[in-house]
């Protein structure tokens, strides 16, 4: 038995594995597979400061090997997830990581602040959700915005926090120093990539949004890539997410610099995926006599 | 835990009219009892998201999809033959059928196959099936096993030519409370014969759909409940909703 436990941002997690959020709700739904404490952590559905209802439907596609989707942030509102969820999914013996969004700085700000207040493990900023008109990715794609919103938050959060970075970006690398440099204690990575599908017998896009945010298999490569480039440019710790589908994707995606991760779309196939991921990954380690799977983390040996 | 994926084996899958095809999987009803109007997520090798197909029926240690192919998907899955198929079931709360009323059970084309696990629930039903032509007539002997079944298509070339609203309005005094699946405007259509009349009405609906369980939220329907509109799940929250809720 190899130790999975990985430490981020002074958080300990008893595995690597976190549900992405937007894929795993408040963790309520999984629990009926599973005890949430088979993850090292989750990251809750978006939260506003306000309750959202979201885009109208259709919200999702398939595409090859992947799904656009485009929920537009549904959710009931910070202080009804602080009431009843949170008290909830502390119990559930795995962290609990918050995912805010809002339509302005202060927005993050306040939300920040009422969660500092709270049990929650973590913080994290979702500055690159592509499917809300205002708010999300506006805040995520230029180094200048990026700096601006964390430091701003870092100001009001008293809880460790995580900077998520969207891929619809010309050089995330320096976008990921700029959350660094402004007060970020880790990134999360990549969010979804900006996408499109149109029924041919009716002309329109088949998302009601028109676009939508790929995920799945079909980003992996993207992800591996971007995670490495952030980990040869920055020197918090990175959650890495983006298509991980099997246990090899999962060490992949360490060794590409990545130090806990995120999995989200492989679960709407297997909703059992982490306990599969994490049964190889133990293997893996065993296999091949390391002892611990944080010295996997950034050992890709480039050419 | 109240959510498990099953390997189901699969005992046939075969054409039963143009396009739609009858999946029957070994599958034991004691071990997990489904409900009329539930439905089945199923696995597609190759695939990102499962199906979601409702349960036509589940009897005699059989389950029952009967579903049309649409996309790349469900022509996968029209393509399995033997082995077992991965199949997350039963999911969604169902048509809540009472004893001692009497129940007009609709289906409008691809949204027939549920009402004969529904049927078999019912004193005496009274069926009412509509289809876009004879080429997609499905299940007419199933359910006339279970109740006095009516058909009609669109252009006549079975059973009567018209709506199923037409033989709905002749016979809704008979019955006590409507059930109804099929496509939108259909359904519509029918709760607006019902509030005329006063019966209660329930629909299936159907939306594009990820986890299945309520979680990712995307297969999004809007409700409207104590006077405010909200947004419920098709996955979770129906596929069953009360018709004078819906936001059609």
């Amino acid at each position: 038995m190899a130790d999975l436990s990985v430490s981020v941002a002074g958080v300990r997690f008893e595995n690597p594995l976190i549900a992405a959020s937007g894929t795993f709700g408040f963790g309520r739904e999984y629990g009926e597979f599973y005890p949430l404490g088979t993850l090292g952590g989750i990251s809750c559905k978006g939260i506003t400061l306000h309750r959202r209802d979201g885009n109208p439907p259709p919200r999702i596609a398939e595409t090859p090997s992947g799904i656009l989707n485009a929920v537009g942030l549904q959710n009931p509102g910070v202080d009804v997830f602080i009431r009843e969820d949170l008290p909830w999914l502390k119990q559930q013996n795995t962290v609990v990581i918050a995912n805010i969004a809002g339509n302005t700085v202060e927005e993050y700000c306040q939300m920040a602040e009422k969660l500092s207040d709270t049990d929650v493990d973590m913080i994290e900023l979702n500055i690159s959700c592509p499917n809300v008109k205002s708010g999300g990715v506006q805040f995520g794609t230029s180094c200048e915005s990026v700096g601006n919103i964390t430091s701003q938050v870092r100001a009001h959060c008293k809880k460790p926090l995580i900077v998520k970075l969207s891929p619809n970006v010309t050089d995330i690398a320096s976008i990921a120093q700029a959350a660094e440099a402004s007060g970020a204690d880790a990134v999360s990575m990549i969010n979804t990539l900006t996408g499109m599908r149109i029924d041919i017998r009716t002309r329109r896009p088949i998302i009601r949004n028109n676009t939508g945010g790929l995920s799945g298999a079909a980003v992996f490569p993207v992800a591996v890539r971007m995670v490495w480039q952030v980990a040869n440019a920055v020197k918090i710790p990175i959650i890495g997410m983006g298509g991980i589908t099997t246990w090899e994707d999962a060490v992949e995606m360490l060794m590409a610099g990545a130090t806990a991760l995120q999995i989200g779309t492989v679960l709407f196939s297997d909703p059992y995926a982490p306990v599969k991921i994490n049964e190889g990954l133990n293997r893996f380690l065993d296999e091949n006599g390391i002892k611990s799977v944080t010295e996997l983390t950034g050992t890709v040996k480039p050419w | 835990m109240k959510y498990d994926v099953r390997q189901l084996p699969l005992l046939s899958n075969e054409e039963i009219a143009q396009g739609i095809f009858d999946m029957r999987l070994r599958y034991e009803q004691d071990d997990l009892p489904v409900s009329c109007g539930q439905f089945a997520h199923v696995y597609v090798p190759g695939k990102t998201l499962r199906r979601p197909i409702s349960v036509c029926d589940a009897s005699d240690g059989v389950l029952r999809l009967v579903y049309q192919v649409k996309g790349e998907g469900t022509r996968l899955m029209s393509q399995m033959k033997g082995g077992s198929v991965d199949v997350l079931v039963p999911l969604g709360n169902g048509f809540d059928i009472q004893k001692g009323r009497r129940y007009c059970l609709i289906g409008g084309g691809i949204g027939v196959p549920p009402m004969l696990y529904t049927a078999k629930q019912c004193d005496d039903p009274l069926i009412i099936t509509g289809f876009r032509n004879k080429s997609l007539v499905i299940l007419q002997d199933d359910l006339r096993s279970q109740g006095e079944t009516l058909l009609c298509t669109d252009d006549g070339t079975a059973g009567r030519q018209g709506f199923v609203t037409d033989l709905l309005r002749e016979r809704i005094n008979e019955v006590d409370e409507v059930c109804a699946c099929g496509p939108t405007p259909m359904l519509k259509a029918v709760a607006a014969v019902c509030k005329e009349s006063g019966k209660p009405c329930r629909v299936s609906l159907e939306e594009r759909m990820g986890c299945g369980v309520g979680a990712c939220l995307v297969c999004a329907v809007k409700v409207r409940k104590n006077g405010e509109e909200i947004m419920q799940h098709v996955c979770k929250d129906g596929p069953v909703f009360n018709a004078e809720e819906v936001v059609f």
